[in-house]
């Protein structure tokens, strides 16, 4: 490391700096974007912009939830289901709803076998710990009670986002996880379900990961 | 030289894309498609002027400060528990990595698309080893399927193939039934692959950001490949080029806006993932090692010099989309995995004249690459700067822009040359410029100009032109 490192500091012309202070950018149009914008304007936002990446949006409140979300499921075809290790379930009123035969709870003791339960599930279901509104994106901070594959290998992907959780860009995602004391090993921002344009240029939806995806909005929370 | 496609003379690559009806064909609608794509999104921002600029500020100070930014890298990395290896060379960086996967005794490794490992020619080396190697990118998993047939497009590898050629292939070497129809090509690939992930031994990535703060690195795909690819084997290696590196996550979004934007006019693409380190304590996805390799093979010879802001590029394709060479001869023509303008740019640089002294002239100066670069990089005029070195080194140019142009089918393109080269690159040029005719400049220009003929500027912008030519 030392002889490629040293290389690199001649070639620019001096020694190895001790410290780089990032500068203030000349520009910074991204700040700028749904600046001072209401929970409610952002949510119009997030809504126009899902209509553009292939993935349904829906509105509920908690106590509309549970029956909103077995909606969706329903209409993807049913479970299995699998779902995070979460509390804001509980939160949100759906302890009844985890205990559902077809849901499968992530559970670190089981080890391989949630990866494997995620490969069989139809529906695949976390929280957004971030949105952003202007690309309709949800923020996925993985740990050990939330698998990476929970978003991937089952076919359809549901996510339940809470309304306080909708910012405006990837921007202020960017300072929330730049907040934290240990940056998750996986953060995923997903827009829409997996999708190419390889072959003619064609757009296929549901190439490696999920074929559908569907937000839940949860606007009173 | 391991980043090399196609054997012949650079005459008989670019006789060949010309004559290749099909490819034109899907070339120049692919270009026009994310073209526009690119200009919707650049104007639904409002102000990417200032995108750009912020763009260009990010990349110019990150390689000012490559040194120091690769260093906090790597410590951050170690500290997550990952290793860093520094590769100086391709066989260096190649040597890792097979030293890896045999300490893992593992046999089938599945890959994301990455420039860089082409660049280096990993696969054969792997391959070398007994392992199988599997593309999961679509585009990328055609080509390999096809007996290697290499890529011709950065975003868009397997943009020269038509839908009957993919399901010709598929039906001779994947027992594929079904028919042309893209929608079942890519179910099936998705079968194929999805059982590739479950069984495979290492996952290999590439990587579009690194980010020094945090010893993270960032994928940005629309099929989700990358991600399985990290999530289910044990053993993760991601080999980035020594330049793809941003101080913080703040910078990293500005940059993955500007490459999504540019790539494929899409505000963010479906997965972006930023993956720290292997995976935490009790996770149960995730790799359990995590190697970066970092490699140089030939970028720091361009630090430091006139060349340098080539090193900025982001590779999102968007100069390859708008120019009127690459519409005309394809990305095979150039010889080089990095095809378009950026190719024509870098491949000498990495690649040495002797291989590439051609592509510089594979290029009309006019302009359009530079304007439509996210970051700012000078291309044309960069293209000018070797074209100058090959003349003063050469004592004359490998092939007149005369005949270039008649080679590229661009008739009309040496005047335009003129009349845009003079009007774009103003510095470059203008000294020597009297009454609309460029008398002969001294010093390296004289032996430019030399070899130059000039022809009276024609009546025809080249805007105009390059819209007839775009509706033929
Ligand atoms: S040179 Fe600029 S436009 Fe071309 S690929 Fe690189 S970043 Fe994109």
């Amino acid at each position: 490391m030392e002889a490629f490192l040293q290389r690199l500091a001649s070639r620019l012309g001096r020694d190895m700096p001790t410290f780089v202070e990032r500068p203030q950018w000349k520009h910074a149009p991204q700040q700028t974007v749904f600046q001072g914008y209401s929970q409610d304007e952002l949510l119009a936002e997030l809504k126009k912009q899902c209509t553009r990446i292939h993935t349904t949006l829906v509105e509920t409140n908690t106590a509309e939830l549970q029956q909103t979300i077995e909606q969706v499921i329903d209409a993807h075809g049913g479970g299995p289901i699998v779902v995070a290790n979460d509390e804001r379930y509980e939160q949100v009123g759906l302890s009844s709803f985890l205990k559902r035969e077809d849901v499968h709870v992530w559970d670190v003791s089981l080890g391989r076998a949630n990866i494997e339960a995620a490969e069989k599930a139809n529906v695949g279901m976390t929280f957004s710990d971030i949105t952003l509104a202007k690309s309709g994106t949800v923020v996925l901070l993985n740990h050990h009670n939330q698998g990476r594959t929970i978003s991937f290998l089952p076919k359809t992907y549901v996510a339940i986002i809470p309304k306080s959780t909708i910012v405006p860009r990837m921007t202020q995602a960017a300072s929330i996880i730049r907040e934290q004391k240990h940056v998750p090993s996986c953060i995923n921002f997903i827009t829409g379900p997996s999708n190419s344009a390889d072959i003619e240029m064609n757009l296929v939806v549901g190439v490696h990961g999920p074929m559908k995806a569907t937000y839940i909005v949860i606007t009173d929370c | 030289m391991a980043m090399k496609i196609n054997t012949g003379e650079f005459h008989e690559r670019v006789e060949k894309g010309i004559h290749n009806t099909f490819m034109r064909g899907a070339v120049a609608g692919a270009q026009e498609r994310l073209r526009t794509r690119r200009l919707e999104a650049a104007a639904e921002l409002g102000n990417w002027e200032q995108w750009r600029a912020l763009g260009e500020e990010i990349r110019k100070h990150t390689l000012e400060n490559l040194d120091y930014y690769l260093m906090q890298l790597s410590e951050n990395v170690k500290k997550r528990g990952g290793h860093v290896f520094f590769a100086q060379t391709a066989e260096e960086a190649n040597d890792y990595i097979c030293r890896v996967v045999e300490s893992k005794q593992a046999k089938k490794i599945v890959k994301s698309k990455s420039m860089v490992t082409e660049e280096i020619h990993m696969n054969a080396a792997l391959e070398k080893l007994g392992c199988e190697v599997i593309e999961t990118d679509l585009g990328e998993y055609i080509l390999q399927v096809d007996d290697h047939d290499p890529p011709s497009h950065i975003v868009a590898p397997a943009l020269h193939k038509n839908k009957e050629q993919i399901r010709d292939v598929f039906q001779e070497k994947l027992a594929y039934t079904k028919t042309e129809k893209p929608e079942e090509l890519a179910l099936h690939a998705r079968h194929m692959l999805r059982h590739e992930y479950m069984t495979a031994d290492v996952g290999i990535t590439g990587c579009n950001f690194a980010v020094a703060e945090t010893g993270s690195i960032t994928l940005v795909t629309n099929e989700g490949n990358a991600d399985l690819v990290t999530a289910l084997p044990k053993t993760q290696i991601t080999v980035m080029g020594m330049e793809r590196i941003v101080p913080t996550f703040e910078e990293m979004e500005v940059l993955v806006s500007l490459l999504t934007r540019s790539a494929v006019g899409q505000k963010l693409t479906s997965y972006i993932t930023v993956l720290t380190g292997p995976r935490d304590e009790g996770e149960v996805d995730g790799p359990e090692e995590f190697h970066l390799v970092i490699v140089d093979n030939g970028r720091s010879d361009i630090l430091g010099t006139e060349f340098q802001p080539v090193l900025q590029c982001i590779r999102c394709a968007a100069c390859v989309n708008v120019c009127p060479v690459y519409r005309h001869i394809g990305g095979h023509s150039y010889g080089s995995i990095y095809s378009g303008p950026i190719g024509a740019v870098l491949s000498p640089l990495l690649g040495g004249y002797d291989d590439y002294k051609e592509l510089p002239y594979a290029s009309t100066l006019c302009a359009a690459c530079t304007e439509a670069c996210p970051v700012k990089i000078p291309l044309h005029e960069l293209l000018l700067k070797h074209r100058q070195t090959i003349v003063e080194r050469e004592g004359k140019a490998p092939i007149s822009e005369k005949l270039a142009m008649k080679a590229f089918g661009l008739g009309a393109a040496s005047s335009m040359l003129y009349k845009l080269g003079s009007k774009i690159a103003p510095t470059a040029v203008h000294p020597f410029t009297i009454n609309d005719r460029i008398s002969k400049g001294p010093g390296p220009l004289k032996a430019w100009t030399d070899i130059r003929e000039f022809p009276a500027p024609e009546k025809e912008r080249f805007r105009d032109w390059f819209k007839q030519r775009g509706e033929e």
